[in-house]
């Protein structure tokens, strides 16, 4: 397995030199994560402009990002699924949320307007459990008086290709659905029981518009910019919310952050009226003692100054900027935990 | 000229001559080795799922990364599933296409519609999958399907294969968008050795009273089949291992279903999806260990394919 190691990495090497022959000296470069490339490329062009630093972040995948950042290939990864802190340990890393976005389920049923529809957690997974099968189902029909559901058979539409995304809804439906954590599970890949993937996004978000009766989820993002008809959710304290900015941020302003465990929160299933259920932070992956304490210094000055100024970019872009609080527990974080090989603090 | 001019010009080609013969050589197992380095690092890179799973990896439909359990039976199947469906429709098609553009056409026709078929073997296969998802699977799930549904899905032994849900993508979709693909291939091959055929073969059997039919399949097609053969192998060849076009509108679900019109996987396809976010041993080596397989079906169908002409060719010698 290691000579495959070597295999693999070498060639992410190559990758790595390739992509960065454009870049001058003292760029700083990062891999990782698809769902926040859109807007740490934006935060990077606005940065080069002020600094004349450049970033460049190759969205090659959250395990991709992971292992990018094992082989020190990069100055960071990044991942939508947190690691734990037994993960980060094994590998000195430390880490941090870096923006939100929320998970939203999208529905095409004919007569059901965006934001009309409400679910219940436990409903939309017996849904995707394949257990509910029709849309006249009474217990889809309990929480939608008014809505006239057709007796059509449901679509179900996931996933393909391993994701961020899958992992925060299939930690949600894991969270309020015992049979679905025992038999399913959560992971950024799961055995789908039923149904039939898209790639990406923007495959899930076509399969839904294409087939009539369709459910599935996306990115908060692209229901918005593909005028998806997407549902509302009930929380955890019994309301039903829609998504939206606010509703992504109540769920991370009642999240209880720890910076000791690399700020791993899934935010799903939060407590709080407001709160959209289905929640979460894409993370940043930097080493503890850092080899190139220039460049680490550089990706710190990079996210502080993203955590300054970013924010408007981030809401533009349909993302969630990280609340006030949690942006100080972050650089709090920094003084203590990322060294140069002296030892020395490198954030102050 | 002096004799030991002479001489020395000899040495000196002998010498490039020498060098010349080396430097193709060094080429041609160059490719040797490379494809040995390949076969030798897919085989590495799978040794723990051969070591976890055995020939129980072949046969098994389970693919549940969460458990770390993994399986090969439903992307082999929907591989060989979807490429059966692409020659199906391919073959007589792209027949079709060589003769007419090689006997039947006029000859101011013959020139663009030959660019054209070489133009669509030089499309990228990612259009192929965004036109296939875009344009096709909306227009197929909503007429095509319905009419396969009402039709052929109530005929007996063949009906569960071709009813279901409309939904335009599926195994089907996914081998009819592949037989697009591959049409271009099989077809101008098919039109290059047809015209390699002596004249007066064709003129002699027209001569005897033979229609244009009976030339292409009595005189045409025997005197070609090496290269037909080898064109639907060129052709089998980029079904079997097409990925993004077939990702694009096979459903991407691990499900056996014994309908067409129901979403599978294939194997090029699950890899494509699954590779960048793959973490950990098992679950990296069971993708590597499916890339094995793929390159081990390939394998066998071209030496299927070498097999059945070294038959044809002693039949023959044995009839003559």
């Amino acid at each position: 397995m290691t000579k495959l190691n070597r295999l693999l990495s070498s060639i992410g090497l190559s990758a790595a030199l390739l992509s960065a022959g454009a870049a001058y000296a003292g760029d700083i470069t990062g891999a990782g994560a698809t769902f926040p490339y859109p807007i740490y490329a934006k935060w990077a062009e606005a940065y080069k402009a002020q600094t004349d630093v450049g970033m460049n972040y190759q969205s090659i995948g959250s395990g991709g990002g992971i292992k990018q950042i094992q082989a020190k290939t990069v100055d960071f990864g990044a991942t939508d699924a947190p690691l734990n802190e037994s993960e980060l340990a094994a590998s000195g890393l430390t880490q941090f949320p870096a923006v939100m976005g929320g998970v939203v389920p999208v529905v095409n049923i004919n007569g059901v307007d965006a934001g009309k529809l409400k679910l219940d957690g436990k409903v939309l997974a017996d849904i995707f459990q394949g257990k509910i099968t029709k849309w006249s189902d009474p217990r889809i029909a309990a929480d939608n008086a008014g809505i006239a559901l057709p007796n059509e058979d449901i679509t179900v539409v996931h996933r393909a290709d391993g994701s961020g995304t899958t992992f925060i809804f299939t930690t949600y439906l894991s969270q309020v659905s015992a049979d679905w954590k025992k038999s399913i599970g959560a992971d950024k890949a799961v055995a789908w029981p039923v149904g039939t993937g898209g790639k990406g996004n923007e495959g899930v978000a076509s399969y839904v518009q294409r087939i009539k009766n369709s459910i599935g989820y996306v990115e908060y993002a692209y229901a918005l910019q593909n005028k998806m008809s997407f549902t509302q959710m009930k929380n955890r304290d019994g309301q039903f919310v829609k998504p939206d900015d606010s509703s992504f941020k109540a769920a991370a302003a009642n999240a209880k952050w720890d910076a000791n465990k690399g700020f791993y929160e899934i935010l799903t299933n939060e407590p709080g009226k407001d709160s959209w259920p289905i929640t979460g932070a894409t993370f940043i992956l930097v080493y503890k003692t850092a080899e190139k304490a220039d460049n680490a210094k550089e990706v710190l000055k990079f996210f502080d100054w993203a955590f300054s100024n970013g924010d408007k970019l981030a809401s533009d872009l349909d993302y969630v900027p990280l609340p006030a609080n949690l942006k100080k527990m972050i650089r709090d974080a920094w003084k203590v935990q990322v060294k140069d090989a002296s030892g020395k603090a490198l954030w102050k | 000229m002096p004799t030991f001019l002479q001489e020395a010009r000899l040495k000196r080609q002998v010498v490039q001559d020498l060098l010349f013969r080396n430097l193709t050589r060094l080429a041609a197992f160059a490719v040797l080795a490379l494809l040995a380095a390949i076969i030798a690092s897919l085989v590495v890179g799978s040794m723990p799922a051969i070591h976890a799973f055995g020939f129980g990896f072949l046969t098994s439909s389970v693919w549940d990364p969460v458990k770390d359990e993994y399986g090969a039976l439903i992307p082999i199947v929907g591989t060989l599933v979807t490429s059966g469906i692409a020659l199906l429709i391919a073959i007589p098609v792209s027949f079709g296409i060589a003769i007419f553009l090689t006997e039947l056409s006029p000859n101011w026709l013959r020139r663009p519609l030959g660019i054209a078929v070489e133009l669509l073997a030089g499309i990228p296969s990612i259009i192929y999958g965004m036109w296939g998802l875009f344009v096709f699977a909306p227009l197929f799930g909503d007429y095509v399907e319905p009419w396969i549904n009402n039709h052929i899905g109530k005929m007996p032994f063949i009906g569960p294969f071709f009813s279901g849900p409309p939904m335009g993508i599926g195994m089907l979709t996914a081998g009819i968008i592949l037989a697009i693909m591959v049409i271009p291939f099989i077809a101008s091959v098919m039109r290059d050795v047809f015209d390699v055929v002596p004249a007066m073969l064709k003129e002699s059997a027209y001569g005897l009273g033979s229609t244009t039919w009976e030339v292409m399949w009595n005189v045409v097609l025997p005197y070609t089949r090496i290269g037909v053969v080898g064109g639907i192998m060129l052709g089998l060849g980029r079904a079997l291992g097409e990925t993004m076009a077939v990702t694009f509108v096979i459903g991407n679900a691990n499900q056996l279903n014994k309908s067409l019109f129901m979403p599978g996987n294939s194997i090029a396809s699950a890899l494509a999806n699954e590779f960048n976010e793959a973490v950990g041993t098992l679950y990296t080596s069971s993708l590597i260990e499916l890339g094995l397989i793929l390159f081990f079906i390939t394998f066998v169908v071209l030496s299927l394919a070498r097999l059945l002409l070294l038959k044809m060719a002693q039949r023959e010698g044995h009839g003559a």
